[in-house]
């Protein structure tokens, strides 16, 4: 007896909100960051239940590049992050507001 | 069997995500975040995605989240956040409900089985378990023949971001000449 696709892709939801909660809520760049890779993986879990849920390769494929796009993310955010940290030690987001309007 | 596995590995999600956003010390939330990555490669392995799964385990949790601690250890913000100061007035329960709004949102077509309305049609990329070839090959078949030139553009992407972050890393040059001046001074 197989779990029904409906299961993971609420799971999914779940995962996904939980992330995006606490991007709005932490304030650490570096948790954020985190957060941002909880909605990502949400996602992939979602597109390989379609995959499967519609007998179709293309979802897992679309996974296969959601996984190079974060990878290339984390390294240019962690640039970001280690870059802004050289100038300013322990800045949380709130201090880096030098672009409000 | 199946729902065991699910139910085991749906707790080690939500614990995992759990802790990312709840944990005061960002180590923790790292350590949080490699087990909910390892849940996710569980639910690929169960949904017949087992070189998903497999690249999961080796980037995510091998390459990304060894980054994480790498920058963490680097940079010294290992230290605790203290999580009780709320930095903007009823900020927290807007955005628990923004999240129940947007959990609402996305759950509806699933609880009215629509969930097609989410998906879309199945694509012509070709089946996904249905016949007896491996998963490896299915995946490799849609990778190298329709979706080439994406392929390609990913590597553009890595390329861009190698360059983009020794760029970021790099110290502007006066800062050098300054430091070297300081040193020399004395």
């Amino acid at each position: 007896m197989t779990v029904p696709g409906a299961w993971f892709l609420t799971l999914a939801a779940i995962l996904f909100v939980v992330g995006a909660v606490g991007l709005l809520v932490r304030r650490n760049v570096l948790v954020m960051f985190m957060c941002v890779e909880l909605m990502l993986n949400a996602v992939n879990l979602t597109f390989v239940t379609f995959a499967r849920m519609l007998d179709d390769i293309g979802g897992q494929v679309v996974v296969f590049f959601v996984l190079v796009v974060a990878a290339a993310e984390v390294v240019v955010g962690l640039g970001i992050i280690v870059a802004i940290f050289r100038r300013r030690a322990g800045a949380t987001a709130d201090d880096i507001s030098l672009l409000r309007g | 069997m199946d729902w065991v596995v699910f139910v085991i590995s749906a707790i080690a999600v939500l614990a995992g995500a759990l802790g990312v956003v709840t944990s005061r010390n960002p180590v923790h939330a790292a350590l949080s975040l490699v087990l909910t990555l390892f849940g996710i490669a569980v639910m690929f392995v169960e949904q017949q995605a087992n070189f998903l799964a497999v690249v999961q385990v080796i980037v995510y949790a091998g390459a990304i989240v060894v980054l994480f601690l790498f920058v963490i250890m680097l940079l010294g913000v290992d230290q605790a956040e203290d999580l009780e100061v709320e930095p903007l007035v009823g900020q927290r329960p807007a955005a628990v409900g923004v999240g129940v709004a947007g959990l609402a949102a996305l759950l509806l077509p699933i609880a009215f089985g629509k969930w097609q309305w989410l998906s879309g049609q199945a694509s012509v990329a070709g089946p996904a378990h249905s016949g007896t070839e491996p998963n490896v090959n299915r995946l490799a078949n849609a990778l190298f023949t329709r979706y080439l030139l994406p392929f390609e553009a990913t590597s553009v992407l890595l390329v861009i971001a190698v360059i983009g972050a020794v760029v970021l890393a790099r110290r502007p040059l006066h800062t050098e000449r300054q430091g070297l001046t300081a040193r020399e001074e004395p």
